[in-house]
């Protein structure tokens, strides 16, 4: 558990020292300017006199992070997940004994190359949005016959399970690797997805009062030494969304964009977001709408 | 006599579109509820009763994106004033070396902790406070030096106490969890963090 925060010097010999504690730990309390500060009971502030010199450092500080992040790339282990993807994509599975190569992401049957970057989308099949993973569920269910509960059971990787899902997902985003990200609300359903997904953003509650809102609709924010994007703006919601899923080094493990959103919510303290939900496809939607005309570069390789 | 049956016509037509946006945005309002509590299943410490919100962050939610009204704002820092316990004994300084511990410990409140472990405050999350640590966030404010900054008066102490205790007395719509209000940490735990934020011999007054 990481969020005793891990603050740990890395040290490389003459290049990079580096104070890091990259933890997305759980977002703590936070005292941001509020829209109107009309408390007549708050007590007058002096200026704080370092400023200047602690926003120098903490320059320094968001360089030297940015370093470690170039060194940790070379070499990612998602290769790994995207190789048994691929193999498990393309194995006889289920009562069905099929492949998934009929399976239709959204540019037809079996087009896996570029599929990624265009979802969450409507399926006229389903009658639903889907994003990757519950499209993935439904192909498993419909073409490998597999039940909707063993197709959606236990998604997330740990060193005693490792799923077909998450590397099925590796396999597939690496195809999307240099697409653009081209997520469309056409459709009524995905119109009311995005809608959907705005409202769970900026919904505040649980024992802390926070939404997503809390840490990500800031500019130039961190969490402990972790920057947080501002997910309601363009390019820094590029650059976020186009780098999930991705390898945790910390974890060991590829975790996917569904990962990322139920991980966020237990360190919101909600209560568990359910794999594949209506609610979490439309958090992606909104989240992936945002990110629109950026370059999809994942799976990447976080600390 | 026609001019006046053609504007009753339009005012009768902008009614009937006026509410039936409003209908439509309010069906629209409970259809992302609903949606968002079918999306969640409780877990551990976590139920789904954590997805509810009292009259504070109802309104902060709905003004997410545009600055909250003042009077609203002042209703909400009103209300929730009242609902702080300040100590009977009227001190608000603890112990700075527990409170320094409360301060980076982030556990608690989540699904995966066992709600009979104490909770932490985490504010080296979101706040500077020792210098020394240089692995703090920057949602907050910097706390470095509060005390010495802000006089060592026991009127701040008790706006600490109190903001620690309730956020929203102070600032309607502050992103600050309410610590007290909401049980995270208990009187004891508070004043060790007023302490850490008010004592001349912490390391954040140095």
């Amino acid at each position: 558990m990481n969020h005793t925060l891990i603050g740990f010097l890395c040290v490389a010999p003459a290049t990079i020292a580096v104070a890091l504690t990259l933890s997305m730990i759980g977002p703590a309390e936070a005292q941001t300017p509020a829209p109107a500060k009309s408390a007549a009971t708050a007590p007058p502030v002096k200026k704080a006199p370092a400023a200047a010199a602690s926003a120098a450092s903490s320059d320094a500080t968001v360089r030297a992070i940015e370093k470690y992040r170039e060194a940790l790339a070379d070499g990612n282990p998602a290769d790994l997940w995207e190789a048994r993807g691929e193999g498990i994509w393309k194995q006889k599975r289920g009562p069905k004994n099929m492949t998934l190569e009929k399976c239709d992401l959204g540019l037809g049957e079996g087009v896996v190359k570029g599929a990624y970057a265009q979802l969450p989308k409507y399926f006229g099949d389903t009658d639903k949005v889907e994003d990757l993973e519950s499209r993935l569920v439904t192909c498993m269910v419909l073409l490998q016959g597999f039940s909707y509960e063993q197709a959606r059971r236990a998604p997330f990787g740990s060193p005693d399970n490792k799923p077909a899902m998450e590397a099925l997902v590796a396999y597939v985003t690496a195809n999307s690797r240099g697409v653009k990200m081209n997520v469309s609300l056409k459709h009524p359903k995905e119109k009311e997805a995005f809608e959907i997904g705005k409202k769970i953003f900026f919904h505040r509650g649980g024992p802390h009062d926070f939404s997503c809102a809390t840490c990500h609709a800031q500019d130039n924010i961190r969490i402990r030494l972790q920057d947080l994007p501002n997910l309601t703006k363009q390019e820094p919601a590029q650059r976020a969304y186009t780098a999930w899923p991705a390898y945790r080094v910390s974890q060991g493990e590829l975790r996917s964009f569904q990962w990322r959103l139920f991980d966020c919510f237990r360190q919101q303290r909600f209560p568990e977001l359910e794999f594949t939900s209506q609610g979490s496809v439309a958090l992606t939607t909104y989240l992936a709408r945002n990110a629109n005309g950026g370059v999809f570069s994942a799976p990447s390789i976080k600390r | 006599m026609k001019s006046n049956y053609l504007i009753a016509v339009v005012v009768i037509f902008t009614l009937l579109v006026a509410s039936t946006a409003h209908a439509q945005s309010k069906s629209a309002e409970d259809r992302a509820t609903a949606v968002m509590k079918a999306s969640f299943k409780e877990r551990g410490q976590a139920k789904l009763d954590r997805l509810d919100q009292d009259k504070a962050m109802a309104l902060c939610t709905k003004y997410a994106l545009t600055p909250i009204p003042k009077n609203l704002a002042k209703e909400i820092e009103a209300e929730n004033l009242k609902t702080i316990p300040f100590p009977k004994d009227g001190k608000y300084l603890g112990d700075w070396k527990a409170g320094e511990r409360i301060a980076q410990s982030g556990v608690g409140r989540q699904f995966s902790d066992n709600p009979a472990n104490p909770s932490g405050g985490n504010c080296y999350a979101c706040h500077k406070l020792d210098p020394k640590e240089l692995s703090y966030g920057t949602i907050g404010v910097s706390l470095y030096q509060f005390g010495k900054i802000r006089s060592y008066s026991p009127e701040i102490a008790k706006y600490a106490y109190g903001k620690i205790y309730n956020a929203q007395a102070y600032s309607a719509c502050s992103n600050m969890p309410r610590f007290g209000h909401n049980q995270t940490l208990t009187e004891t735990q508070i004043k060790d963090l007023v302490a850490l934020l008010m004592d001349p011999d912490s390391p954040v007054n140095k």
